[in-house]
């Protein structure tokens, strides 16, 4: 176990320093990482510390987000197919995002975009906590989030529909495919601390989902209140989820994919998949960004549809592989 | 006094489910709760335990939810296992409550024990979910004995166990009891009962019928009443034996 972390740890570190050597320019490695550690003058600081360093910090963080939410939600669940998008605070965001697309808002400020996104998953909050109220349990929260969901997605689609121009309706659609090209420190800063706090908050849950092992009955007469565990998940989740979205896009399967490549090495326990698959989503993320750099440099191909692409086989497989067993 | 329930009453979907059930439950007691289907054996572990929501007073229900934790160990109806966790991971979340986080040396003293007095030690590293529905279920209750609690609530224990494994989970709540500890187990099968239990509560209705020794419950007029049949009561050299007719 020990070992696996240490591997996944050795893993995303390394694959951090590479996503912070690629790039159009092809600096070379020892200058690049000089001019980032010590700075200096000219433009290679400035590429360093401005535009990969940045992206390679959002690939980590969301990566590890998208991962550990995912991890958390699944065994609060108790259901493998559970996904960071469930509860419908993703779909709320790109919604604020596409709205701010549609309107110009997104070319008055550099932050106007995130912003709105966060706002949007704001909205989903409140929304998810009036349908799914302080006393339902979690198939209350699935539905609620289901709907959420459908309504976002409904949302986003008239959006689309009433665009003015093909240009805003491209580029919404560009949006939505997520992506970590040309992020700025801002963008860090507005996303990495709710996500930090949002990762306390479901790392806090571990105890608690393992004991969902055996049931929410079980699980509460082991002396795990129900109605602080969900707060708890959802707002961690509400405040991880809804920044990355708001900073990246859409981003599918990490959060799906991850905790199901990585359940059997950690014995399938909620409170060791939580950590394990932050580090795995980190080094899933980072190196598919790395990829759509190296891939078609020329052709930006967006980093939700590589993971799309990379994730759904891998999905696939891991059905086929478990469907003797019964169960997944 | 173990655990104490007073005019303790359970309404679900404004359906009263349980009536002024009282009870008190002593050191060293193995209580064997009968009753037909539907009496209310279920909901009243479940508001003792605080579970649910109830009017009138248990005990239990009032302790922090860690105390509470630490004074009563629960085996739901319902046997869940939601992951492919060994059977050692599995019986280690009756550590839960403990301080240790089920790693310490006293967790592992506890998990052992449990492991072992339950015959599990050849599953040990076995994936819990690809065990017999009867190895579960006894991976379940070593889970719930790892809890190492004063008192033990099972809701139905022994049913899908073989005929050995039920005397083996029945004669070890026994020792559970003269160890000290006490166990509230509803039981559908009313010979293993009065050959194990110390004593007897007898649910029906919602309302409890007879409480006390087991011939003191288990009489024609009252099993009548209770579910609809009379019993033929033969006395064999291992003890009583009782034929539902």
């Amino acid at each position: 176990m020990r070992g696996l972390f240490l591997a996944l740890a050795a893993l995303v570190a390394a694959l951090f320093v590479v996503s912070l050597l690629t790039g159009p320019a092809g600096l070379p490695a020892t200058d690049s990482l000089r001019a980032l550690a010590l700075g200096g003058d000219g433009p290679l600081p400035i590429v360093m510390r401005e535009i990969r360093l940045p992206r390679a910090i959002l690939g980590l963080a969301v990566g590890a987000g998208l991962g550990l939410t995912g991890a958390a939600l699944q065994g609060y669940l108790r259901n493998p197919l559970a996904e960071p998008g469930l509860i419908g605070i993703s779909g709320m965001a790109a919604l604020g995002a596409v709205i701010a697309i549609q309107t110009g808002l997104s070319m008055v400020a550099a932050l106007a975009l995130p912003l709105a996104a966060l706002v949007g998953a704001a909205a989903g909050v409140a929304l998810l906590v009036a349908l799914a109220g302080p006393r339902g349990g979690s198939v209350t929260l699935i539905l609620a989030g289901v709907a959420i969901s459908a309504l976002a997605g409904a949302g986003t689609a008239l959006v689309l529909n009433l665009s003015p121009n093909p240009y805003a309706a491209s580029e919404i659609v560009f949006w939505l495919m997520g992506s970590l090209a040309d992020r700025s420190m801002l963008h860090v800063g507005l996303a990495v601390p709710p996500m930090a706090l949002g990762a306390a908050l479901v790392l806090s849950t571990r105890r608690a989902l393992d004991a969902l092992t055996l049931g929410e009955a079980a699980a509460q007469a082991l002396g795990i209140s129900g109605p602080s565990l969900r707060w708890r998940l959802v707002a961690g989740t509400a405040l991880i989820v809804g920044p990355a979205t708001a900073v990246a896009g859409a981003i599918g399967f990490v959060g799906l994919v991850v905790p199901h490549v990585l359940r059997p090495w950690v014995g399938a326990r909620p409170s060791a998949l939580l950590p394990a698959s932050a580090l795995g989503g980190a080094a899933l993320l980072l190196a598919s960004d790395i990829a759509v750099r190296l891939i078609v440099p020329d052709r930006d191909l967006k980093l939700g549809v590589l993971t799309a692409i990379v994730g759904a086989p891998l999905f696939l497989h891991l059905i086929w592989k478990t469907r003797s067993g019964g169960r997944v | 006094m173990v655990l104490r329930l007073s005019d303790l009453s359970v309404t679900r979907r404004r359906r009263p489910v349980l009536h002024g059930v009282s009870l008190t439950l002593f050191p060293g007691e193995f209580v064997g709760l009968i009753g037909p289907n539907g009496a209310g054996k279920s909901s009243l572990m479940e508001a003792a335990l605080g579970l649910i929501p109830f009017t009138g007073q248990s005990s239990l229900a009032q302790m922090p939810a860690t105390d509470r934790a630490r004074h009563a160990a629960y085996l739901p109806q319902a046997r869940e296992i939601a992951w492919p966790v060994s059977v050692a991971d599995l019986v280690a979340l009756g550590r839960i409550p403990w301080p240790g986080g089920g790693r310490s040396g006293l967790d592992r003293i506890a998990t052992d024990a449990a492991i072992a007095r339950m015959g599990l030690e050849p599953f040990r590293k076995r994936t819990a979910l690809r065990l017999s529905g009867g190895e579960q279920n006894r991976a379940l209750i070593a889970r719930a004995l790892a809890q190492d609690t004063p008192l033990l609530i099972a809701d139905e224990p022994i049913a899908g166990l073989d005929p050995a494994q039920q005397l083996a989970c029945l004669r070890l709540f026994r020792e559970l009891a003269s160890e000290g500890r006490t166990v509230l187990a509803s039981i559908h099968d009313l010979g293993l009962a009065a050959r194990f239990c110390t004593r007897l509560v007898l649910l029906a209705g919602g309302h409890v019928l007879a409480d006390g020794p087991v011939d003191a419950v288990l009489r024609d007029d009252l099993l009548r009443r209770a579910f609809g049949i009379t019993v033929r009561r033969v006395e064999t050299p291992d003890g009583p034996a009782i034929l539902p007719l």
